[in-house]
């Protein structure tokens, strides 16, 4: 039994290491001095302020949810319809058109970005909410495949043959049986997306302008080139919007859980 | 590559490992019964608007990229000859795979004992160490590397608290390989985590006794019983973590040094700094193609495995 006991005091290592740094940004982001330097001196709220007065970093907040917004409404229609469409096609090629939705989360972010940069170049869609939408929607629409196909698995497609039977069109069995009964997973779904989108770096910096720039964008700018403790705050705000909504998510597949049981 | 290879690979899309996440233990649910409706195009229908949206900004972009790599500024091989024969590409290239892979072994001895601790406890213990390997991927990339930045900077707390106690420092512990590598691991740390957890999960409990009673000793019933069985999980995983790092920009730029890039550094240096498409485009071709390589060589390895594990039940 000791060896199980020293076992759990290296995972109670693990998860310090892994949960513990990220929120020295919190005392950080109440420093009452222009610095980085921890531990922060004082208490203050300029950053903050700073944040809510500065029209640049509240535009660029404002774009962040307006991005991830859309991302999420255009990720979740499409990939409903793309895992409902998968889960009664069948054909040679199935599996390979799976994976072909899905292939945009191995492949090399950076690499994507620099193909998207030189589309959007040519399309001057460089700067623009469409395509920050559509470069995100690559992104978010595999995480809401993925989370729809669980729920429908838990489908029984009985359900959607009777309702037909009863005479209910197509349209109206999806809307009456089939999305209440996968919602928890196209919340799920929704709420990845919107937090990938959110969230999101590397294809936002190579398609941003400086007329249109996302929130981890201007926050990157602002560490690499002004060193603007603000960050911290913009930091920590960043940080709870996406905990909460994937807290929310988590929430979501839980009662998945209890209605599957 | 097979369907569940892939899926196993990219570590998140993994419906089985959702499954679990959902239901909290690893139960098999009912296999999906689908209708089948011979002749019956209209799901294909529901198909159309994603498969566009991924073929016009996922795949174009990519065809784009290989294309720029031979035409710019002339069509022909000149950017991969520039390539292969520019000394620096290639330390480029080999600190990025030897980053990457100090990575995936620094996650694989951290991933490995906690996974087996999953195994081994309740289950509302489990779910809670599962909560705890996900909570991380909440919060964003950068978010976490700006507070490394602040931990690791020479005036930080623990070159301070070094000073203080050991008397040495400042340590170089940003702006080199220590910090990129401190930073990619506790972000690839959960890539790591699942698969080998899903694949440590499936192992028969009763194996390790067994072997005891027949007078293996249990280190040896350990290398010779146990880690053969869960090597699909460390497959999965070093595959996983081993590409994503690979591509890793944000945090070498902000923890690396800016003498010792990486190659996605080295992509934007060229493309953005210097417009040299053809160059930049070029190593991204170069990285697409290892990804490639390196799923494929391991999906094939992992196929072994698994028939291996199969008849292990």
């Amino acid at each position: 039994m000791t060896f199980k006991r020293a076992l759990g005091a290296l995972a109670v290592l693990i998860v310090l290491w892994l949960l513990l740094p990220t929120l020295v940004i919190i005392p950080m982001s109440f420093n009452s001095a222009a610095s980085f330097n921890f531990p922060p001196q004082g208490f203050s709220l300029q950053w903050y302020e700073n944040f809510f007065t500065d029209p640049s970093w509240l535009r660029s907040l404002g774009s962040s949810l307006q991005v991830a917004l859309i991302t999420m409404v255009v990720a979740t229609a499409l990939g409903i319809m793309a895992a409902i469409g998968l889960s009664k096609v069948k054909f040679r090629g199935k599996a390979l058109l799976e994976s072909y939705f899905l292939t945009p989360l191995i492949v090399p972010g950076i690499v994507i970005a620099i193909g998207l940069y030189s589309l959007f170049l040519r399309f001057n869609l460089l700067g623009t909410l469409p395509g920050f939408v559509l470069a995100h929607t690559v992104v978010a629409l595999p995480l809401v495949i993925i989370n729809v196909t669980a729920s429908l698995q838990g489908v029984d497609p009985k359900l959607e043959q009777a309702s037909a039977t009863l005479g209910a069109g197509r349209l109206r069995t999806f809307f009456s049986i089939t999305l209440p009964l996968i919602m928890p997973g196209v919340t799920a779904g929704a709420l990845f997306a919107f937090v990938t989108s959110f969230d999101e770096i590397i294809l936002s910096l190579f398609v941003q302008s400086p007329q249109l720039q996302t929130l981890p964008v201007k926050i990157y700018n602002s560490v690499t080139q002004t060193s603007d403790p603000t960050v911290a705050a913009v930091a920590v705000i960043a940080m709870f919007t996406s905990v909460l909504v994937m807290l929310t998510a988590q929430f979501a597949t839980r009662k998945r859980k209890r209605v599957s049981v | 590559m097979g369907r569940l290879g892939y899926r196993q690979l990219t570590g998140m899309p993994d419906i089985s490992t959702l499954r679990d996440r959902s239901k909290g233990s690893g139960r098999g649910g009912a296999t999906a019964k689908q209708v089948r409706e011979p002749k019956n195009w209209r799901p294909f229908l529901l198909l159309i608007p994603a498969f566009v949206v991924v073929s016009f900004f996922f795949l174009a972009p990519l065809i784009d990229v290989f294309y720029r790599s031979i035409s710019d500024p002339t069509l022909g091989v000149q950017n991969y000859v520039w390539l292969f024969t520019t000394p620096t590409n290639m330390v480029v290239a080999f600190r990025t795979f030897a980053t990457s892979l100090l990575v995936t072994v620094v996650c694989l001895l951290i991933a490995y004992p906690y996974a087996y601790l999953m195994t081994v406890v309740s289950d509302r213990t489990r779910n809670m160490l599962q909560l705890f390997i996900m909570l991380p991927l909440w919060t964003s990339i950068l978010v976490r590397t700006l507070a490394w930045l602040v931990l690791l900077q020479d005036t930080g707390p623990i070159n301070g608290l070094l000073e203080a106690v050991f008397g040495i420092g400042p340590l170089p512990l940003i702006r080199s390989t220590f910090g990129v590598a401190l930073g990619m691991s506790q972000v690839l740390l959960p890539f790591m985590v699942l698969p080998i957890y899903s694949a440590l999960a499936k192992i028969d409990k009763r194996l390790l006794p067994a072997a005891a009673n027949l007078g293996a000793r249990p280190v040896t019933a350990f290398f010779t019983v146990y880690l053969p069985l869960s090597r699909p999980g460390i497959f999965a995983g070093s595959v996983t973590v081993f590409i994503l790092g690979l591509g890793f920009y944000i945090i070498p730029a902000l923890l690396g040094s800016s003498k010792e890039i990486m190659m996605s550094a080295l992509m934007y240096q060229q493309i953005s700094g210097f417009l040299m498409w053809g160059h930049g485009t070029a190593l991204g071709i170069f990285m697409l193609a290892t990804t490639i390589v390196v799923l494929a060589l391991v999906g094939r390895a992992s196929k072994g495995t698994n028939l291996f594990a199969g008849r292990g039940k």
